[in-house]
């Protein structure tokens, strides 16, 4: 246990130093969080009052704790292990008696450990004392959150993990992390409740892609949706995402590495 | 004028070769392509995904929310393939390889757009724009020379607008490095604020973003004035028209800032 402890309170501390960095980011949380929480309010008013199942109030807290988790799941900034793979710096990681993949992941929890404090708060904050968010009734939702969004930080970080070998063969991923982007921000519930799209499509996405489990399970068990007969299915498949997402990354890094040439010079 | 010339060809040549560069990774280029197309489909889409909840945004009908969301794309994406890239500034100014680009006998601004050129954002454009004309043809419009002038007008004072913010955005790196950030709120935040009716928002939120940082010339009063509808909110007519001008002054305002920031750059010392 010592080195994930040693690990995790490096990534905390390295994200701690971009104090400046953080102020910046909580910032932009806050002004996308006024912006869709005007947007999904006025839509509820026209739509008698709730939304897709959502009353006023859970949409406040489901676009503020959002904002939050963004950067806590920080699913849109990549790893630099793509640009190590390009430079062949990997080597140096591979080397070490440690597996790179799970460096990373201790190190991104870490990081995200400095998120929940500071970015994370923020939004909510401003959103509770500008709109009222949303309190749970059941005491069982606090703890059972804070798991759900380690677990979406789990799979957030699993995904990128993979997006940063796909290096081992492309060479350059900004084409990847771009599709990643595109479908991590309008699958995961960041720009609208999943429930509003077709139900086909919304079951679909639950069912076969990683995506919901970014965020809209978590912002789900924040809210009560569907009590915990909703949330504790909603956490069991992000569950089952982490152990999915992190097999795929053993997998592809072991035929990753078989093919890997280090350019000399 | 010869000179000017010389100097356009200059930077023509450095975008050639940004270019060229660029397609060198064909796979990853094709997918960004392809990915930036897709981002803009999704903006718009995601407009009709709330759309489709209460049968209207803001009280607006289809045909003008399509307007709108189409007119912000343009405007943003256009601005975005010419100059979003300046955010890179800074880098440079981390790094003091501002100092390569000041050395030389052209505009700053110029040579970092071109040497930031990304081709790859022409496809969210093209879409945008295809988004735009069709929005035109159905939207219900009394056309007059006047309204004609104000369609062909307003997609260019909206780039001008959200180039201004990139640049501006960009120019705050000459301060303080690490406010990425905080451009992106206005930057895509203003995209976003774009895309909607600005009745959809409250309070003072609604009045700094709309008037205060003229984010409502971008889309909404311009289509106001396309479609001859009051604003519900009760600004007047005449100043649905004025969207050139707001774009006027942001260009000003942003060349000005950009001028007093490459006074205060330092270089790093090393």
């Amino acid at each position: 246990m010592r080195v994930p402890r040693a690990l995790i309170v490096a990534g905390f501390r390295r994200y701690a130093t971009y104090r400046q960095a953080t102020v910046a980011g909580a910032f932009t949380n806050v002004v996308f969080g006024f912006l869709r929480c005007y947007i999904l309010l006025s839509i509820a008013e026209s739509a008698g009052g709730s939304m897709v199942g959502y009353d006023p109030t859970q949409l406040v807290s489901y676009v503020w704790l959002g904002q939050g988790m963004l950067a806590v799941v920080n699913s849109w900034t990549m790893l630099d292990l793509a640009e190590r793979v390009r430079s062949g710096e990997v080597v140096s990681d591979l080397l070490r008696p440690i597996d790179p993949l799970w460096t990373y992941m201790w190190t991104d929890l870490g990081r995200g450990g400095f998120a929940m404090l500071t970015r994370f708060l923020t939004p909510l904050v401003v959103g509770e004392l500008c709109f009222g968010v949303y309190v749970p009734d059941n005491p069982l939702t606090y703890p059972l959150f804070l798991l759900s969004v380690v677990a979406a930080l789990l799979v957030g970080f699993a995904c990128r993990y993979l997006i940063g070998l796909c290096a081992f063969w492309l060479l350059d991923v900004r084409g990847v992390s771009m599709m990643w982007v595109f479908f991590s921000g309008a699958a995961s519930g960041l720009y609208f409740p999943l429930a509003v799209l077709p139900d086909w499509l919304a079951t679909a996405l639950w069912a076969v892609t990683p995506f919901p489990s970014l965020m809209q399970a978590s912002l789900d068990i924040a809210v009560e949706r569907g009590g915990l007969a909703h949330g504790l299915p909603a956490f069991g498949a992000q569950v089952v995402w982490v152990v999915l997402s992190l097999l795929a990354c053993r997998w592809v890094q072991t035929r990753a590495v078989r093919r890997l040439v280090v350019q000399g010079g | 004028m010869a000179e000017f010339a010389a100097k356009v060809g200059i930077i023509a040549h450095m975008v050639r070769a940004q270019v060229r560069g660029q397609l060198q990774y064909r796979v990853s280029f094709v997918m960004e392509l392809i990915g930036s197309m897709m981002t803009n489909a999704l903006d718009v889409a995601t407009v009709f995904v709330l759309f489709s909840v209460g049968g209207g945004l803001g009280g607006f009908g289809g045909p003008n929310v399509l307007l709108m969301a189409s007119l912000s794309a343009v405007a943003f994406s256009g601005s975005d393939l010419v100059v979003s890239n300046v955010d890179r500034l800074r880098e440079y100014v981390r790094t003091g390889m501002f100092d390569s680009l000041l050395l030389r006998p052209l505009s700053s601004l110029a040579q970092l757009m071109a040497i930031t050129f990304a081709l790859r954002r022409v496809g969210r454009f093209a879409q945008a724009a295809v988004l735009y004309v069709i929005a035109l043809f159905v939207a219900d419009i009394d056309w007059t020379v006047g309204r004609v002038l104000l369609a062909v007008v307003a997609p260019f004072t909206g780039v001008v607008f959200f180039s201004s913010l990139f640049v501006a955005g960009a120019t705050v790196a000459f301060w303080w490095v690490e406010s990425g950030e905080v451009a992106n709120a206005f930057t895509y935040g203003g995209r976003d604020f774009t895309s909607y009716p600005i009745t959809m928002y409250g309070g003072w939120f609604r009045d700094l973003f709309a008037l205060g940082l003229g984010f409502g010339f971008v889309a909404y009063y311009p289509v106001l004035a396309l479609v001859g509808l009051p604003d519900p909110l009760g600004v007047p007519v005449w100043l649905h028209w004025c969207s050139p001008l707001v774009a006027f002054l942001a260009a000003g305002l942003a060349a000005l800032f950009w001028r007093v920031g490459v006074r205060h750059y330092r270089s790093t010392g090393s």
